[in-house]
């Protein structure tokens, strides 16, 4: 049993990064290794934007993470700079910066480099899914 | 935080076309805030980020190697490029802003191995 960290890179849809790793942490959990923090920066803070619908293919993506965090006791985490510049708040933020509502889907954390920086050292194994 | 790992940080992409070459560069610096024994890895088209005499002004943008000039402070001096990426390129280490180790592909193999981290941008 092995406690995984993943980092994720890409928006929902643009590219393939937060499938795969959707796919790899429910392989990973049905293979009964732990699934500590998702790690999500880049473009990849788009993950947590709960201004998304759906597509024909089925749930949302926040929403399947949420699920997945729910389910298995997951940290989800937004790089909070990466995100800020993308357009991805929390009320907190969206207050400070005076841009009426947050966006941050319910679920996941806004946070620094710092918290990944931790899942590295914490975790047994990491992995990234980018370009 | 008292573990200290190895981690690689990897850099695949050109500096200044799209923001992974800042964001990976933030977190190595995270990585060795956080007292972790850093190698920067400069493969393919990242070997252009190491390039000397940078004039990102000129399109709006801040200064890469103005930021990895700040590595020193951060204790961060493991940085390696893969020999075949500079030299496919027409690059050699006189046209680079920093000191690096220059690795063919069974080194960098070899380093990557030896890591207990390794993040790829």
């Amino acid at each position: 049993m092995s406690t995984f960290a993943l980092l994720v890179l890409g928006a929902p849809h643009s590219t393939s990064a937060e499938q795969s790793a959707w796919h790899f942490s429910q392989a990973l959990l049905a293979a009964g290794h732990r699934l500590f923090r998702v790690f999500f920066f880049h473009d990849g803070v788009q993950c947590g934007n709960a201004l998304q619908l759906p597509t024909a293919a089925g749930t949302a993506v926040p929403i399947r993470w949420q699920q997945l965090a729910r389910d298995h006791h997951v940290d989800l985490v937004v790089c909070v700079a990466s995100a800020l510049k993308r357009g991805v708040v929390n009320a907190e933020e969206a207050e400070r910066h005076q841009l009426g509502a947050g966006n941050l889907a319910e679920g996941f954390d806004l946070s620094g480099l710092g918290q990944w920086i931790e899942a590295c050292i914490l975790a047994d194994r990491v992995v990234t899914f980018g370009p | 935080m008292s573990t200290s790992k190895q981690i690689a940080i990897v850099f695949r992409q050109p500096p200044y076309g799209s923001s992974f070459a800042r964001e990976a560069l933030d977190t190595a610096m995270a990585a060795a805030a956080f007292d972790q024994k850093v190698s920067l890895v400069f493969i393919g088209d990242g070997v252009w980020q190491l390039i000397a005499n940078q004039q990102p002004q000129a399109i709006g943008q801040r200064s890469l190697e103005k930021q990895l000039a700040t590595l020193p402070l951060y204790d961060v001096d493991r940085l390696y490029a893969d020999a075949a990426a500079l030299s496919q390129r027409g690059l050699h280490t006189g046209d680079l802003s920093l000191p690096v180790e220059v690795l063919d592909s069974d080194a960098i193999a070899t380093l990557l191995k030896q890591q207990d981290v390794v993040l790829s941008f």
